[in-house]
């Protein structure tokens, strides 16, 4: 019987499935932040239970961290929650890359980093962008800090079967597009909700053209079509990137790992519950104009009016987002003054993000009011950027340069907007609020974002000089 | 955990769709390291205003008959984005213990489990008729009986619902499901050796 790359992982992980009860699904690799672990250690104090396999675990501190000054954490009850979690950590002797590591950043920049993740793997944490790690070809999913209480208990999850649905992309994508275009794309096809219940395949050749950070950023997304997961058929460019890292299988286990790994693919011809497709050359580069990830539309387009909409729901929806984000239906995109460019973030941190966006600003400045700032997603990412000069581009271009962490992708850490200002974002999330109460968020790849920084307002950066 | 009982309780409506989990609990109430204590922050963008203090009038769940309320109605893909538990932390904490909807994102719907709060999805048709309800008489009562599967209405509204078999006995009895996994310690075990065998590379080596 042919079967798909999830129903491949989840036979390999299937613990136990009693008659009456839950499935038990093993869980490979935990990670960990300090937002949504310390409640999961204090149950396991209280009912006296032991982390059950520490090896498991890959913690970092990223969610509260100040991007300036890094140490000097004013806010009383984000220290509380940074000193429990190294707590925590030490107690339980895991490996945590803690504020005073070299190797610290965003936890779903720094586990691809070491090459924590393989393919095949159930990888969870308690965070909805876990998503990301799909990218391997690993069943990565976010959970809730019960069951992140529950995995360190148990090493394993209770959970139901997925559908799965197969997100094909063919074809060559225009000049500029990136992996964060496609994800926006998929979103604005499927909806929110439209991957609700179900793991996304992504395939198709526009897909296995992508470096492994561009399937990154694409499967972190996959959350914001409301998919359970996201996944990437493992091949050459899996393996080349893994290869050598800190966790990656060693000496005669490698090529073991690697015959194992190719076996994953979704065999020919198995069946999907849906199937999607997408031609690459219909992506342009995107922008989000309303509250919800679906609210998005190339550079080129009009921000839509309620009556462009023929479901109630979400003519109701556009209505609400266009007097949240204070803009008119008929507005040009390219008519959208911004106040404040944020590069950084799960989806977009990494070293090629910085790339593309300093490949744009080369030799510019930003405009007048405009306040920018880069917020690599990892000390390594940041070394590497320094090392090919890319900070001295953004700071000669009136960038802040800043230190890792999660920043103003949801503006715990003191980074955020002030009410009614508005935001090119390279994160994933234009939620009301989401980086500042008040704050309006337009969700853009890296490129675009840069263009925006220097223009004042988007641009089509194909056609930007 | 809470059994869930048999209730009657106000049931508050909330007409709209796509309420994500940064508007359930925002990012600046999370920074706590306990469970408790965070229904006074839920909903707090909306619920409060530029103050953060003052009740915004305008806010549906503020409305005086909607006090008390155990049940929330609400539109479309309820609990969407952040996979934050701090979002039925904070539903329950304020006192709701059932949330009806036609979809639920699904990182919050599993969370809700873990909470004695049951999410319950009806049909576009059961949904409008039941805001229609609260609409034309706020503050009426609705009925859930979870080991029916129903909830019932003043207005004469008898609805079924489905509920996975084993999350309807947890939430019945309250159980905990470490405790429920943990009974099967010796398969997890036998998992775990035959895992080692096969990919001895994801332990450490003795």
């Amino acid at each position: 019987m042919t079967r798909t790359m999830y129903e491949k992982i989840w036979d390999a992980n299937l613990v136990h499935e009693p008659e009456a009860g839950s499935p038990l699904l093993f869980v490979d690799r935990h990670l960990m932040h300090e937002v949504t672990s310390p409640q999961a250690f204090e149950g396991l104090r209280l009912q006296n239970r032991k982390v059950r396999n520490v090896h498991s675990i890959l913690g970092t501190i990223d969610h509260c961290v100040p991007t300036k000054d890094r140490f000097n954490i004013v806010d009383v009850i984000a220290k509380k929650q940074v000193e429990t979690m190294t707590a925590n950590c030490e107690e339980n002797e895991i490996n945590l890359y803690g504020m005073d590591s070299n190797q610290n950043g965003v936890i779903h920049i720094v586990v691809p980093e070491h090459g924590f993740v393989h393919p095949g793997m159930v990888v969870c944490c308690g965070d909805s962008h876990t998503a990301t790690h799909g990218a391997f070809g690993a069943l990565a999913f976010g959970i809730g800090t019960s069951e992140v209480e529950h995995v360190m208990a148990t090493q394993t999850l209770q959970q139901k079967k997925a559908k799965t649905m197969l997100v094909k992309v063919e074809g060559k994508l225009p000049a500029f597009s990136t992996a964060k275009d496609i994800a926006l794309a998929i979103i604005a096809k499927t909806g929110t909700a439209g991957g609700t219940g179900y793991v996304m395949e992504f395939a198709g050749n526009t897909i296995t053209d992508l470096t492994m950070e561009g399937r990154m950023t694409l499967c972190n997304m996959a959350i914001e079509a409301g998919a359970r997961a996201g996944l990437v058929a493992p091949d050459q460019v899996t393996f080349d990137y893994l290869e050598g890292k800190e966790f990656a299988p060693k000496g005669d286990h490698w090529p073991v790992a690697v015959e194992y790994w190719k076996s994953l693919r979704s065999d020919e011809g198995a069946e999907f519950d849906a199937v999607i497709e997408l031609k690459a050359e219909d992506i342009a580069p995107q922008v989000s104009w309303g509250t919800s990830p679906e609210q998005v539309i190339s550079v080129t387009g009009l921000v839509p009016s309620p009556s462009d909409f023929t479901n109630d729901v979400k003519s109701q929806a556009c209505a609400s987002a266009l007097k949240y984000m204070a803009l008119d239906a008929g507005q040009k995109i390219t008519d959208i003054h911004i106040d404040v460019v944020f590069i950084g973030s799960c989806t977009n941190g990494r070293i090629e993000d910085f790339r593309a966006a300093a490949e744009l600003l080369k030799g510019k400045k930003v405009a007048d009011g405009v306040q920018a700032f880069a917020v690599p997603g990892s000390f390594p990412v940041k070394v590497q950027a320094e090392k090919e000069g890319l900070d001295k581009i953004f700071i000669d271009a009136g960038w802040e340069w800043r230190d890792p962490g999660c920043s103003m992708c949801l503006a715990m850490n003191g980074d955020e907007l002030k009410d009614g200002q508005r935001s090119a974002s390279t994160s994933n999330r234009n939620f009301e609020g989401r980086q500042g109460k008040g704050g309006r968020t337009h969700l853009v790849s890296p490129a675009m974002a840069a263009a925006a920084s220097v223009a004042g307002h988007f641009v089509d950066i194909r056609d930007w000089k | 955990m809470q059994p869930y009982i048999k209730h009657t309780s106000i049931a508050a409506l909330m007409d709209r769709s796509n309420v994500d989990t940064d508007q359930i609990i925002p990012k600046n109430f999370m920074k706590k390291v306990e469970r408790t204590g965070f229904g006074i922050n839920l909903f707090h963008n909306w619920r409060f205003l530029a103050d953060n203090v003052t009740p915004n009038p305008e806010f549906e769940l503020n409305k005086p008959a909607f006090q008390g309320a155990k049940i929330l109605v609400a539109g479309e893909n309820f609990g969407c984005g952040s996979s934050r538990e701090h979002a039925p932390w904070a539903i329950a904490d304020y006192g709701f213990n059932t949330i009806i909807s036609t979809s639920f994102a699904d990182i919050f719907f599993s969370n809700c489990f873990k909470n004695s709060i049951l999410p319950i999805v009806v049909t576009d048709e059961q949904l409008a008729a039941l805001m229609a309800e609260i609409s034309g008489n706020e503050g009426v009562e609705f009925t859930v009986d979870l080991e029916a599967q129903k909830v019932t209405t003043p207005g004469g509204l008898s609805i079924s619902f489905e509920v996975d078999a084993f999350r309807k006995e947890s939430l019945l009895e309250g159980l905990d499901d470490i405790a429920w996994t943990l009974k099967h310690e010796k398969e997890i075990s036998a998992y775990e050796v035959e895992h080692k065998k096969r990919l001895p590379w994801l332990w450490p080596s003795a």
